[in-house]
């Protein structure tokens, strides 16, 4: 107990639904390669990892902070790109991995710091729109500078020899541990500790200020926090954790390009995410993380079931659909956020 | 030793803040009265560090802090109640406390251990709210008190900063008779302790009078009187604008 205490940083799931459904995650990812060994199944289970993170640091700034940035997809697509082009320059080796990573977290918290001397000190909506301006302007130079980033294309890349599908570390009958069983635990094990490196640091001294941030900024100034250094702080460390989430990506897709890194699309996704599982809490990021992912990739699949098994009837085939998952889909975050506006997690905690 | 001279400040065409020289030394307390948009809590604002003002200086332990932040201020030991109350309303009365004892050690920028492994914030923040009887309600959410405990964990809050200046801005206003009490006997030890300095706004005469070493009016935002408090009760500026406040 005290070393899970260590662990989790006090942090205990403040419900008893909550924690079985975190353990249920948590054993479903870790066993992941095993339980499911579909190769949809096991994207779909790397994917959760890294949006845990990119979930996650997010709401550092929006759920714990108060701040609300659209640049989050732009240091995912930092440590994308960063591993991505490094692998693809200077060939598939773990130092390619290393130095691009370093490179990527080196601008990532370069851009962070700048933008956030530049704006965080005044009005949020107007830190807002710097960063949404500061994302759209790196996304359109991603495209344009083609000869380094590949343009719209992207770039596909070689990973080291160990995480290719075609390396086997042990082969024991239908058991076996390839290339892209060990990327997995790789990007497993990374996400679970910068997961457990953010949950320390919203749980530390530092972390109580960022709330008290949130709540009344005015105030945290008067009690002698110099609150812009407190949130350029968080703003960097949000930033580098959304860099390594894109590095994980980019491993595990071994491609790297502006739709799975930069789109805004994904932006809307994260903040969906957070607000679902709810904001000020990282237990809500990976509550909704994984809702999210498992919905993005399941419900067509369980609304052709549907359809099929409604034949006959007057217009639920028709409702049903898999060609309106997406409908169907917003339909399920309205109704969410409508009977939990504190998002799943914040609900659930209320209720004890 | 807190001085402000020529102090001034404007909103637009409005001059809220109208040069007032001032100086206020360590062991005094000084009441500061004068009717409601008077200047007084925007008087608070310029010295703590709120407001920049549009002229003038305030000096504070010899040295010039006109253009330090709000948060400089609070660390070299300038301390300010707010007159509305202004508190972290969803955190819990303990950690509206603990988070100013963690500001005080400069604890704030530890962002590898645990704050509960930080005993002794806990421990002392909760020695604070002993202080104005808050400790049983330790666990509630600030926002959720009734209105005369939040302004005693205004009051903790400030205690717990530990300063050598004391801005008291109406600490009492809106309190029931009952819970007066128990924020005048804190003033009054803080006095007592004979090194810190107390400026404290206030309308109920009675106490300004028990309590004050000194009385400042201000008026439109100009210091009109300064002196003892009989004396400048009994004065005739005092007699002829403020009889309202002077007889309650
Ligand atoms: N931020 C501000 N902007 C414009 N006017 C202000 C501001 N703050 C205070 N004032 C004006 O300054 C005057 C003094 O206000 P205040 O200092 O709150 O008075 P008091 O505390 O003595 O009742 C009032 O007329 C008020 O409307
Ligand atoms: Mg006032």
């Amino acid at each position: 107990m005290t070393m899970l205490r260590v662990v989790l940083s006090g942090d205990f799931p403040q419900s008893r639904i909550l924690s079985a459904a975190l353990l249920v995650i948590f054993i479903a990812l870790a066993a992941a390669p095993f339980l499911f060994p579909g190769t949809q199944s096991l994207n779909v289970a790397a994917k959760i990892c890294y949006f845990v993170v990119l979930a996650a640091s997010y709401d550092l700034l929006l759920g714990y902070t108060g701040i609300v940035s659209f640049a989050h997809t732009m240091f995912f697509g930092i440590g994308g790109y960063g591993a991505g082009l490094a692998l693809y320059t200077w060939g598939p080796t773990w130092t390619s991995v290393l130095i691009g990573t370093l490179l990527g977290l080196g601008l990532a918290i370069v851009l962070a710091l700048i933008i956030g001397l530049f704006s965080l000190r005044v009005r949020a909506i107007f830190f807002a729109m710097i960063t949404l301006a500061v994302a759209s302007a790196f996304a359109i130079l991603a495209s344009q500078l083609s000869w380094l980033t590949g343009g719209e294309d992207g770039r596909t890349f070689r990973v080291p020899e160990v995480l290719r599908p075609g390396y086997s570390l042990l082969e024991a009958g239908a058991f076996s541990i390839n290339g892209r069983i060990i990327t997995y635990y790789l990007i497993f094990l990374a996400a679970l500790v910068l997961f457990l490196g953010m949950l320390r640091v919203v749980n530390s001294p530092f972390g109580r200020v960022l709330q008290g941030i949130r709540e009344n900024e005015f105030r945290a100034e008067a009690l002698g926090y110099r609150t812009i250094v407190y949130r350029s702080i968080v703003n960097c460390l949000s930033a580098a954790m959304a860099t390594l989430a894109g590095v994980l990506a980019a491993l595990w897709l071994r491609y790297t390009g502006p739709a799975v890194t930069l789109s805004f699309d994904i932006m809307l996704d994260i903040l969906l995410m957070v607000v679902i599982g709810g904001m000020g809490t990282l237990y809500g990021a990976v509550i909704g993380a994984t809702i999210f992912i498992l919905a993005e990739n399941y419900l067509q699949a369980l609304m052709g079931a549907l359809s099929k098994s409604a034949a006959g009837l007057p217009v639920l085939p028709q409702l049903f659909d898999p060609d309106r998952w997406l409908l169907w889909l917003g339909v399920l975050f309205v109704l969410s956020v409508y009977f939990f506006p504190a998002g799943i997690v914040g609900k659930l905690a209320a209720r004890k | 030793m807190l001085e402000t001279r020529d102090l001034t400040i404007r909103f637009g065409g409005h001059v809220a803040v109208d040069a007032v020289s001032c100086a206020f030394s360590p062991g005094s307390l000084t009441a500061i009265v004068g009717p409601n948009g008077a200047g007084k809590t925007t008087y608070f604002n310029l010295i703590s560090g709120q407001l920049r003002p549009t002229a003038g200086q305030v000096i504070f332990a010899g040295a010039d802090i006109t253009r330090m932040p709000a948060s400089a201020r609070a660390r070299q030991g300038l301390g300010r109640a707010f007159q509305l109350t202004n508190l972290f309303p969803h955190l819990s009365v303990r950690e509206n406390v603990r988070l100013a004892v963690q500001s005080r050690r400069r604890a704030g920028l530890d962002l590898f251990r645990t704050w509960t492994s930080h005993v002794e914030l806990i421990e002392e923040a909760e020695d604070v709210l002993d202080q104005v009887a808050l400790r049983e309600r330790r666990h509630v959410a600030a926002g959720l008190l009734p209105h005369g405990d939040q302004r005693k964990l205004e009051v903790a809050i400030l205690l717990a900063l530990r300063p050598t200046i004391f801005m008291f801005d109406e600490p009492t206003a809106g309190m029931s008779v009952d819970e007066v009490p128990v924020i005048l006997d804190l003033i009054h030890e803080i006095k007592a302790r004979g090194d810190t300095t107390v400026l404290l706004v206030e309308h109920k005469m009675d106490v300004v009078r028990s309590l004050a070493d000194r009385i400042i009016v201000l008026h439109n935002g100009k210091l009109v009187a300064d002196g003892e408090p009989a004396g400048v009760i009994a004065s005739p500026v005092v007699q002829e604008a403020y009889l309202g406040i002077a007889n309650v």
